[in-house]
C-alpha cells in the first residue's frame, strides 16, 4: 500500500533556534495521477509537504487542504506521526497560507542545487538548502476524496519517515554509537546498551545539515501505532464553545455589511435599478452594481454575471435594502426554459443518439438482445441539486494602498487568490487570502465568486467590508449538480443470466468511470450523449458518482426481480472476478441479516459503489406504512484500504449517506422561467433529526491502496433506498426526489418491457 | 434604546429594535458563536436562550427581548475552565464536522434537558428537529444528548431564575 517509488525529493534546512525544516516534493507519476495531470509544466512538481520540527520537540505539520468537516488535519498528522514515532501529544498542524510555495514547484534545480529561499511566513529565517518557487499553479485544493491518499500517502508518511531517519543517524554520530542500535520512540531517541535518551529536538539541528534520505522506509501495516487508533479531533473544542472562527465571524474595525442579488435567471443581466427605497432605509449606505468577471482556473472557465449589492452598517439594514430595490433583469434566450422542457430535450437527445460517445463497448450485444430470453427497459432521471451548506457563501475583504486582503471559506485557495487578483486587475503577490475554517464545502467552495464580489466590493468603498449571501441567493446561484436522463436496457437469458447491458445516459462529468458497472457482462456498451442545459454545474459531493450510483444499482435490481432472483445473490454472483466488492458487499448483507425475513409493510435494499478508491455498500431498511415512508436504518460497509483514523471515517461515511439521503428524499432545484424555483430550507428541506435513520458503519482494512473517505458515503444510498422501497411496496422508483411519489400507488408496469 | 442581559450581563442597545436579536449579537455585541443560516427560521444555527427558553434569533427582533436574560453559546459552560455536561459529551462523541451548526444544536440541546432531564428519542426528536446539521451528524448528537443526560445541566438565566425563586 503506496509503496515509496522515489518519485518524490525531499529537502531539509535548518530553522532559527534549531529546528528542523522538511519539504517532500513529488514527482509527477501513476501513483499520484489525479493530481500530477493537472501540472501544466514538464519537469514541475507538486510539493505536499512541510514538516518541522521544533526545539520545544514540537512537530509542526503544514497541510495543504481545507477543513470543511471532514477531519483533514487530524488523519494527515496520525500518518506524519506514525512514521516519526513521535509522540502524538507533541504533533500539531496548522492550513498552509494561499501562498504557491505549497503547492507547485519547478523540479530539478531549486530543490537539488538549493541555494534558495524558503517563505518567511514558515520560518522567519532559514539556513541550509530549500526550495525556490520560479512558477505556481493553483493547486491547493480539497476535493476529490484526495487528502490522505495522496498528501498522506506520498508527502506526510514519506516526511515522518525521513526525520526520523536523519535524527537517528544525527544521535548515532553524536553518541559514537551504530544507527542500527539507536531507537526512536515517543519524540525521543534511546540507546539501550549506554542508556542514553534525548528529545528528538536535541538533534533537530545536526539533522538539518544533513542530505536526506532518497528512500526512507517505511512501516508496515502490523508496525503502525497511531495509524488505525482512536484520537480526537484537534479542531473540536473550539466547534462547541463558539469561538471557532469561520469566514462569517471576521471582525475588521471600520467594516461595513453587504448582501448581493444576480439576475435569477442565470446569464442575465441588470437593465435599471430603482434604489430610491433602499437609500431611504436607516443604515443603507451604498448600492453598488458588481461588473461580470471572467475567470479561469485549473478546473475551467466561467462568467459570473454581473450583480447588485446593498452596503449597510449591518446586515439586517443590507437585506432590507436589497428587498426594497426594483430591479429591471435583462432579458436572456432561456427565460421560457423550465424543468420540464430540459428533461424532454435530454428525452429527444437519448432517443437520437447524435454523436453518442461510448465508455465501455464489449462482446455482441446486438446477438445478446436478439437471443434474449427477456429484455428489460427503464429510464431513470435526477434533478438538479444545490449544495447548501450550513454557512452561507460570505467573504470578508479589505483594499488599501493597492493591497487586497480576503478572509473566506474556500476549497481552493490558491485559485481563489488568483481570481480576485484578474478580477482586480491586481498584481497576485498584492492579493492576501486567509482561509477559515469552512461551514460545509461539498464542492461548492471551489467556485470564487463570492470571494471576488467581495473584494470588488471594498475596491469600490474603499472600507472593509463584509459579503452575506442570503440563503436565498445561496440557493439560487449555485452550481448545480447536474440533471441527468439515463436510459438502460438489459437481457436475461432463460436461467437469468445477465447477459446484456446497455446504457445511455446526457453530459459526461467527472469521473470518467461513474457510469461502469463491477458486475461480470460479457456484452456492454455504455455510453452518452451531450445535451446541454444553461443551468451552471459543479462538483457536488461524490460528483457522478452520486447519479450514476443511483441508476446503475437501481437497473441491476431491476434485472435481479426480472430474473425472479435475490437482489444480494445476484449481485454477488457477477462479482466473483473481484473479491474486495464481493467482501464489501457480502459483509454488508451480513452485518443486515438480510436473509431474515422482515414483516409486512417493511423492506430491505442494497447497494454496491466503487468511487475515489474506496468500496462502499449500504443495506437500508425502510417501514412504508399507509404511504408514509421511515427509513429506520443504514447499515454500511467500506473498503478504504485501511482506516487512517477509525472514527473519522465512520463520520464521513454517516455524513456522506445523510447528504445523499436528503437529496434522495427531497432535493429537488427545479427551473421555471429559466430561474430557479426554491430558495431556503423550506421548499429544498434536508434531513432532520426525526428522520434520520439509526447507522451502522463497519471498516475493513483489506491492506489495498488508499481510498478516499469523505465522498463514498454518498454514491450507493439512493439506490439502496429505493431498492428497499421497491421489497416493501412493489414500487420501482425511477425519479429523484422520493418526496414526488405517491407510496400509496403502485407503479404502472408499462415501463417494464417483457 | 433597548436593554437586555446577555450571559449575564446588561447590554444597552441603540439599534432600530426591528433588527433581529442574532444580528445584534453578532454585530453589536461580536458574539460570533451563534450562526446565520436561513434567516427564517427554518435550520436553527441561530439558536439562543431567552429566559432558559430555546428561540431562534434570526427571526426574534431585539425588541421583544427588551429586558430578558439572553444565553447564547458563549454562555453556555459554567465558567472559563469548565464546560457544560452537553459540550463534553460533544467532545467525547466526536460530534462536529464542520462545526456551524453545533451551537444551535447545543443551545437546543441544552434547553431540552434543563426542563427533561431523562429524554425519550421522541423527545430528542421534537426538540432537535428544527435543528439542520448538513454534515448529518444526527446520531452522534443524539448519543451525545443520551450521555450528557441526567448530568447536572447549568444555563445562566435558569441558575439565576432559580436564585430569584429561592429569594422569594
Amino acid at each position: 500500500m503506496g509503496k515509496w517509488t522515489r518519485r518524490a525529493f525531499i529537502s531539509a534546512g535548518v530553522v532559527v533556534g534549531g529546528g528542523l525544516i522538511v519539504g517532500v516534493a513529488i514527482r509527477p507519476g501513476n501513483r499520484a495521477a489525479e493530481l500530477s495531470k493537472l501540472v501544466a509544466g514538464e519537469g514541475e512538481t507538486l510539493l505536499h509537504t512541510w514538516v518541522k520540527l521544533d526545539s520545544d520537540n514540537v512537530v509542526t505539520a503544514i497541510i495543504p487542504h481545507a477543513e470543511m468537516g471532514q477531519g483533514v488535519g487530524t488523519a494527515l498528522a496520525q500518518m506524519l506521526a506514525d512514521e516519526l514515532d513521535a509522540d502524538w501529544d507533541l504533533v500539531k498542524f496548522e492550513e498552509a497560507p494561499a501562498l504557491g510555495e505549497f503547492a507547485n514547484y519547478p523540479l530539478g534545480q531549486s530543490i537539488l542545487l538549493g541555494g534558495a529561499d524558503i517563505p518567511d511566513f514558515v520560518l522567519p529565517t532559514v539556513e541550509g538548502a530549500l526550495i525556490r518557487t520560479a512558477h505556481a499553479l493553483d493547486l491547493q485544493i480539497t476535493g476529490g476524496s484526495l487528502s490522505v491518499r495522496t498528501t498522506g500517502a506520498y508527502g506526510m508518511r514519506i516526511a515522518g519517515a525521513a526525520v526520523k531517519e536523519m535524527l537517528k543517524i544525527a544521535a548515532a554520530e553524536a553518541w559514537q554509537v551504530p544507527v542500527n542500535e539507536v531507537i526512536a520512540e515517543n519524540s525521543q531517541l534511546m540507546h539501550k546498551a549506554s542508556g542514553r535518551v534525548e528529545p528528538y529536538a536535541a538533534f533537530a539541528e545536526s539533522a538539518g545539515q544533513m542530505t536526506p534520505p532518497v528512500s526512507p522506509t517505511l512501516k508496515s501495516v502490523d508496525e503502525f501505532k497511531i495509524m488505525g487508533r482512536h484520537v480526537e479531533r484537534h479542531d473540536l473544542p473550539s466547534k462547541v464553545d463558539g469561538t471557532a472562527i469561520f469566514a462569517l465571524d471576521v471582525r475588521l474595525p471600520d467594516m461595513l455589511y453587504a448582501t448581493v442579488r444576480r439576475a435569477p435567471t442565470f446569464g442575465g443581466g441588470i437593465d435599471r435599478i430603482d434604489d430610491v427605497l433602499t437609500r431611504a432605509i436607516n443604515g443603507v449606505m451604498d448600492v453598488v452594481r458588481l461588473p461580470s468577471t471572467e475567470v479561469s482556473s485549473m478546473l475551467g472557465s466561467f462568467t459570473f454575471a454581473e450583480s447588485v449589492a446593498v452596503v449597510a452598517k449591518g446586515y439586517w439594514a443590507a437585506k432590507q435594502g436589497m428587498d426594497a430595490l426594483n430591479i429591471q433583469w435583462g432579458s436572456t434566450e432561456n427565460d421560457a426554459v423550465s424543468s420540464d422542457v430540459i428533461f424532454a430535450q435530454f428525452d429527444r437527445d437519448i432517443s437520437a443518439g447524435i454523436d453518442r460517445e461510448t465508455d465501455v463497448v464489449k462482446g455482441n450485444l446486438v446477438a445478446s438482445m436478439q437471443n434474449a430470453a427477456q429484455v428489460i427497459n427503464a429510464d431513470y432521471r435526477v434533478p438538479f441539486l444545490a449544495h447548501t451548506c450550513m454557512e452561507p457563501l460570505n467573504a470578508t475583504a479589505m483594499v488599501e494602498d493597492g493591497r487586497c486582503e480576503v478572509w473566506v471559506g474556500c476549497q481552493s485557495p490558491l485559485s481563489f487568490r488568483r481570481s480576485i487578483a484578474d478580477a482586480l486587475g491586481f498584481d497576485i503577490e498584492n492579493v492576501t487570502l486567509h482561509n477559515c475554517f469552512m461551514g460545509g464545502g461539498f464542492g461548492r467552495k471551489s467556485r470564487p465568486d463570492y470571494a471576488i464580489q467581495a473584494a470588488q466590493l471594498a475596491l469600490s468603498l474603499g472600507r472593509p467590508v463584509q459579503l452575506i449571501w442570503t440563503r436565498e441567493e445561496d440557493v439560487r446561484q449555485d452550481f448545480y449538480r447536474p440533471a441527468i436522463q439515463s436510459r438502460f436496457r438489459a437481457a436475461i437469458d432463460d436461467t437469468g443470466d445477465l447477459i446484456a447491458w446497455e446504457n445511455t445516459y446526457v453530459d459526461k462529468h467527472d469521473p470518467d468511470e461513474a457510469a461502469l458497472i463491477p458486475y461480470s457482462v460479457d456484452a456492454q456498451d455504455i455510453g452518452h450523449v451531450r445535451s446541454p442545459t444553461h443551468v451552471p454545474f459543479g462538483a457536488w459531493r461524490s460528483v457522478a458518482h452520486s447519479q450514476h450510483g443511483f441508476f446503475t444499482e437501481s437497473f441491476i435490481d431491476e434485472v435481479a426481480v426480472a430474473a425472479g432472483q435475490d437482489p444480494f445473490e445476484y449481485r454477488a454472483a457477477r462479482l466473483q472476478h473481484l473479491p474486495r466488492q464481493l467482501a464489501v458487499l457480502t459483509r454488508a448483507a451480513k452485518e443486515a441479516q438480510w436473509h431474515i425475513p422482515l414483516a409486512p409493510g417493511r423492506g430491505r435494499g442494497i447497494s454496491l459503489q466503487s468511487s475515489f478508491g474506496s468500496i462502499v455498500a449500504e443495506v437500508v431498511e425502510v417501514t412504508v406504512n399507509d404511504g408514509n415512508l421511515s427509513v429506520d436504518r443504514v447499515v454500511a460497509v467500506i473498503d478504504a484500504g485501511y482506516a487512517v483514523s477509525p472514527d473519522g471515517m465512520k463520520a464521513q461515511i454517516e455524513s456522506g449517506i445523510i447528504y445523499g439521503l436528503s437529496a434522495a428524499l427531497y432535493g429537488e432545484i427545479s427551473i421555471k422561467e429559466g430561474a430557479v424555483v426554491e430558495s431556503n430550507f423550506h421548499n429544498y428541506p434536508s434531513v432532520r433529526m426525526s428522520d434520520a435513520p439509526a447507522m451502522e458503519t463497519y471498516i475493513i482494512n483489506s491492506g489495498a491502496d488508499w481510498g478516499g473517505a469523505g465522498e463514498p458515503g454518498t454514491p450507493p444510498i439512493a439506490s439502496a433506498l429505493t431498492n428497499a422501497i421497491f421489497n416493501a411496496t412493489g414500487n420501482r422508483i425511477r425519479q429523484l426526489p422520493i418526496k414526488n411519489v405517491n407510496l400509496k400507488l403502485t407503479e404502472e408496469p408499462s415501463l417494464v418491457v417483457g | 434604546m433597548t436593554v437586555i442581559t446577555v450571559n449575564g450581563t446588561e447590554q444597552k442597545l441603540e439599534v432600530d429594535p426591528s433588527t433581529p436579536l442574532l444580528w445584534v449579537l453578532r454585530e453589536q455585541l461580536a458574539l460570533t458563536g451563534t450562526k446565520f443560516g436561513c434567516g427564517i427560521a427554518q435550520c436553527g444555527a441561530c439558536t439562543v436562550h431567552v429566559n432558559g427558553s430555546a428561540i431562534r434569533s434570526c427571526v426574534t427582533p431585539v425588541s421583544a427581548v427588551s429586558g430578558k436574560k439572553i444565553t447564547t453559546i458563549e454562555g453556555l459552560a459554567p465558567s472559563n475552565d469548565e464546560l457544560h455536561p452537553l459540550q463534553s459529551a460533544w467532545i467525547e462523541e466526536q460530534v462536529p464536522q464542520c462545526g456551524y451548526c453545533q451551537s444551535g444544536q447545543l443551545m437546543s440541546a441544552a434547553a431540552l434537558l434543563a426542563t427533561n432531564p431523562s429524554p425519550s428519542d421522541a423527545d430528542i426528536n421534537s426538540a432537535m428537529s428544527g435543528n439542520i446539521c448538513r454534515c448529518g451528524m444526527y446520531s452522534r448528537i443524539r448519543r451525545a444528548i443520551k450521555s450528557a443526560a441526567g448530568v447536572q445541566q447549568f444555563d445562566p438565566a435558569l441558575a439565576e431564575l432559580a436564585r430569584e425563586l429561592n429569594n422569594g
